[in-house]
């Protein structure tokens, strides 16, 4: 089969999904970060914190994060197989259901069924829907690669059959609840076993939806992009097993000093603080990719998202395991300083190379080339500026918070009342929502390239087909 | 590179060999602890929540509180200062799911349960902005005017597997959600005795009040009452939750006797704040409350 005949509707679908309900997640975000410095930004029930913030993080891991994992997934397994879709349909129906899933899966946040576990807040009949979009998902692939026509499994491939595995076994395993009835379930777990498992679950969904996802990308787009070579082909076999065997162990660092047994907790520290190595694997085959001619920095106006992505990504993976450790951890733990490492994993890596990809695969589905390099370069700027602002902001705010919780007397008492740590944060909350314009302006950048790019590309169609004619 | 046939080349022994990779961490961080004593810890005296409380946390979680509080003290000497003893395992047999929590945009509810009387959180979820005037926390005004339905709340009792009795429906069934929050947050951390992290001893305070005439320490008292007192004993300290402070001061108790009340509180009644306010800070409230009766 040609080149010609691949089949990527499903892959734009998909993209063009992620984009709609990422722009609804970022508008909220703008929200909440208002209602973080006042508390009349609160609008009744259906718009006041509690809810929104959950809708927030929900709608952006789903729908702009899965969403676009689901349509770059499937055009990657396209070119690494060598061959469209064998079961396009399902893809295609796989698609329908997902945004009708998506649909109802923040109708019931907006109504409060919250299951409370950070990431895994939707009820159980959502999660039912959830796991059969997963299993969809999988089938599609594995059936891709079975029957591919070329002999070898690209790097890519891997981290997106790990990720096939990984999502599956965490996502049933923490949502074991007993349900009570169509509208509420517990945990099966309780306790500190509950927190266990959560965390095990959290930490992994930020390995496995956010970590192994965009480095299947990064490694096969970043080739692509700068037309430079993969530098070492070892390094990626090295840094793949390793990630993927440290990452499960590490859960604990989120439950620093909370009564979870200590040996779980010093285990969790130790591997954390491995994880530095594996994840360095990536960035160091990414810099040393792009090393043999640095001049595409300038040349190629793609290079720069990938290599800031990727240096996010190198940042993050410092930052992190620092945080788990105990005497860092009880400053930081709990303030401002977490969403500033967040989004700057979120943000600067997840969106960053996400995007990039977009801009390969867009042009490329239409045989054209992007509508706007200068558009694109705006784009990169906003978001750098706005991610950049957003993490610097919190982490001072998230330092002076933790410093002004512990602060005493001589005479043993509190330096600070919780309203005046809190209040200390406004200021730098203010600068947040300034720094998340910044970022969203930069997004709707993206946004208008994507569908310009779209329109280009049809035009060009319809001339060509008009003149077959 | 040569593609000689290797694993990367094999899907089936590929996808195995990554899900035992995958397995390893997760069995023995997460699913043998199961098995474990220290996962199944239970204070003696801890009871299982009753049909109103669980309905109180079910809202907790609806409304996404967690999203802004924790509820785990770190044994770490500053959290216990401001919130009280440290978390123990054992207090949380009965959470499906654990509702610890992982930011606090306001404060750890570990040790809410009897700090404040009722009251207190009937007119603070009402409006938190009364107690607190720069509070970031949004108000709750729809809980009061929401019934509880018992025969979604026997569902959830039964599924837990939470005794109940006829009384225990009753009660629920003429409450509302608010009263269901507050029945919830009462319980909260109550399974540990409760034991100040600080008490002040009455021959360790001052007879009379050190900072007494001076004009910035009444600034100091007046601030801080507008942004700490307020709430219970009213913006000109007419009383509300709390007596009337005006009254209080018009009688001329001694300014010891002032500082141990601010210092220790009453056991469910008023909160003490000798471990959040230092001396000056409380001699400074005492000069402005003296300053009411004048
Ligand atoms: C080696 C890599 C990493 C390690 C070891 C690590 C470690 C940590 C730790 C210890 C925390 C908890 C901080 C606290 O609450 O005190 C945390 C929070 C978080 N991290 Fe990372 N991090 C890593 C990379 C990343 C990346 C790349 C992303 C996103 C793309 C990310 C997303 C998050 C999120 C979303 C949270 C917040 C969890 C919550 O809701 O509390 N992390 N991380
Ligand atoms: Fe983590």
């Amino acid at each position: 089969m040609n080149e010609y005949s691949y089949d990527y509707r499903t892959v734009q679908g998909f993209i063009l999904s992620a984009i709609f309900w990422g722009v609804i997640g970022l508008v909220i975000g703008l929200l909440i970060s208002v209602q973080m410095w006042d508390a009349n930004f609160n609008f009744g029930e259906y718009f006041s914190f509690g809810r929104l913030r959950t809708i927030h993080t929900n709608v952006l891991a789903y729908g702009l994060g899965i969403g676009a994992e689901f349509g770059i997934f499937y055009y990657l397994t396209i070119r690494l197989t060598k061959r469209n879709l064998v079961l396009g349909k399902l893809a295609r129906f796989h698609l329908w259901l997902f945004n009708v899933g998506m649909v109802l899966a923040t109708f019931t946040l907006f109504i409060g069924m919250n299951q409370s576990l950070e990431y895994a807040e939707f009820e159980w009949p959502i999660d039912i829907a959830i796991v059969i979009l997963w299993v969809i998902f999988t089938i599609v692939i594995l059936t891709n690669i079975f029957k591919r026509k070329e002999e070898h499994m690209y790097v890519s491939l891997w981290y997106i059959i790990a990720t096939l595995i990984a999502v599956a076994i965490l996502y049933i395993v923490n949502n074991l609840h007993i349900p009570a009835t169509l509208t509420k379930s517990y945990h099966l777990f309780a306790g500190t076993n509950s927190a266990n498992v959560e965390w095990w679950y959290g930490h992994n969904a930020v390995g496995f939806l956010f970590t192994t996802p965009i480095l299947a990308m990064f490694y096969y787009f970043l080739p692509k992009a700068t037309g430079l070579p993969l530098y070492s082909h070892r390094l990626s076999i090295i840094s793949f097993w390793s990630l993927i065997f440290a990452y499960l162990w590490t859960g604990a660092h989120h439950l620093v000093y909370t009564p979870l047994p200590d040996w779980i907790q010093t285990l969790g520290i130790v591997f954390t603080l491995f994880l530095i190595a594996p994840s360095w694997g990536s960035v160091i085959n990414g810099y040393f990719t792009v090393d043999a001619d640095w001049s595409k920095m300038r040349t190629n106006y793609l290079t720069k998202f990938f290599v800031l992505g990727i240096t996010f990504y190198g940042l993050q993976t410092i930052q992190g395991p620092s945080q788990g450790i105990r005497v860092i951890s009880s400053l930081i733990h709990y303030t401002d300083w977490v969403p500033g490492h967040v989004h700057m994993g979120t943000m600067g890596w997840v969106t960053m190379i996400i995007c990039a990809s977009v801009y390969v695969i867009i042009p490329h589905i239409y045989k054209t080339e992007i509508f706007s390099e200068k558009v694109a370069n705006i784009h990169f700027w906003l978001v750098l500026v706005g991610q950049l602002m957003f993490s610097i902001t919190m982490w001072v705010t998230g330092i002076q918070q933790g410093a002004m919780w512990k602060m005493t007397n001589a005479d043993g008492s509190l330096k600070y009342t919780f309203m005046e740590t809190l209040v200390g944060n406004y200021p730098y909350w203010q600068m947040r929502t300034v720094a998340g314009v910044i970022f969203v302006v930069g997004m709707l950048f993206f946004v208008y390239n994507v569908f310009m790019t779209i329109r280009k590309g049809m035009a060009k169609a319809a001339l060509a087909d008009a003149k077959a004619a | 590179m040569s593609h000689k046939k290797d694993i990367y080349s094999k899907t089936i022994p590929f996808a195995l060999m990554v899900a035992v990779t995958i397995l390893i961490g997760t069995i023995v961080t997460t699913i043998a602890p199961m098995f474990t004593k220290g996962m199944h810890p239970k204070l003696e005296n801890l009871q299982p929540y009753t049909m109103l409380e669980l309905a109180g946390r079910d809202i907790y979680q609806k409304e996404g509180c967690v999203n802004c509080h924790t509820q785990t003290v770190r044994p770490l000497k500053a959290d216990v200062l401001r919130y009280g003893d440290y978390s123990k395992a054992g207090e949380f047999a009965y959470d499906r799911p654990f509702l610890w929590g992982s930011k606090r945009t306001g404060p750890d509810l570990a040790r809410i349960g009897g700090k404040y009387p009722d009251e207190w959180h009937i007119q603070h979820m009402e409006n938190p902005q009364a107690f607190f005037p720069k509070s970031n926390m949004p108000k709750y005004p729809w809980l009061k005017e929401r019934a509880i339905n018992v025969n979604e709340m026997k569902a959830r009792m039964d599924a837990l597997g939470f005794p109940y009795t006829e009384e225990d429906v009753a009660q629920a069934a003429e409450s509302t959600e608010l009263d269901a929050m507050v029945a919830y947050l009462q319980i909260i951390g109550t399974a540990v005795e409760k034991e100040g992290a600080m008490v002040i001893e009455e021959d360790s305070v001052e007879d009379e009040n050190p900072l007494a005439g001076n004009a910035a320490a009444l600034e100091e008292g007046k601030a801080l009452y507008a942004a700490e007192c307020a709430g219970c004993h009213g913006v000109n300290a007419e009383g509300n939750i709390g007596g009337s402070l005006v009254d209080y001061a018009a009688a001329e108790p001694a300014s010891r006797d002032t500082y141990l009340v601010i210092a220790n509180g009453y056991e469910g009644v008023m909160p003490g704040f000798a471990s959040s306010f230092s001396k000056e800070r409380i001699w400074a409230l005492v000069e402005y409350i003296e300053s009411l009766g004048k």
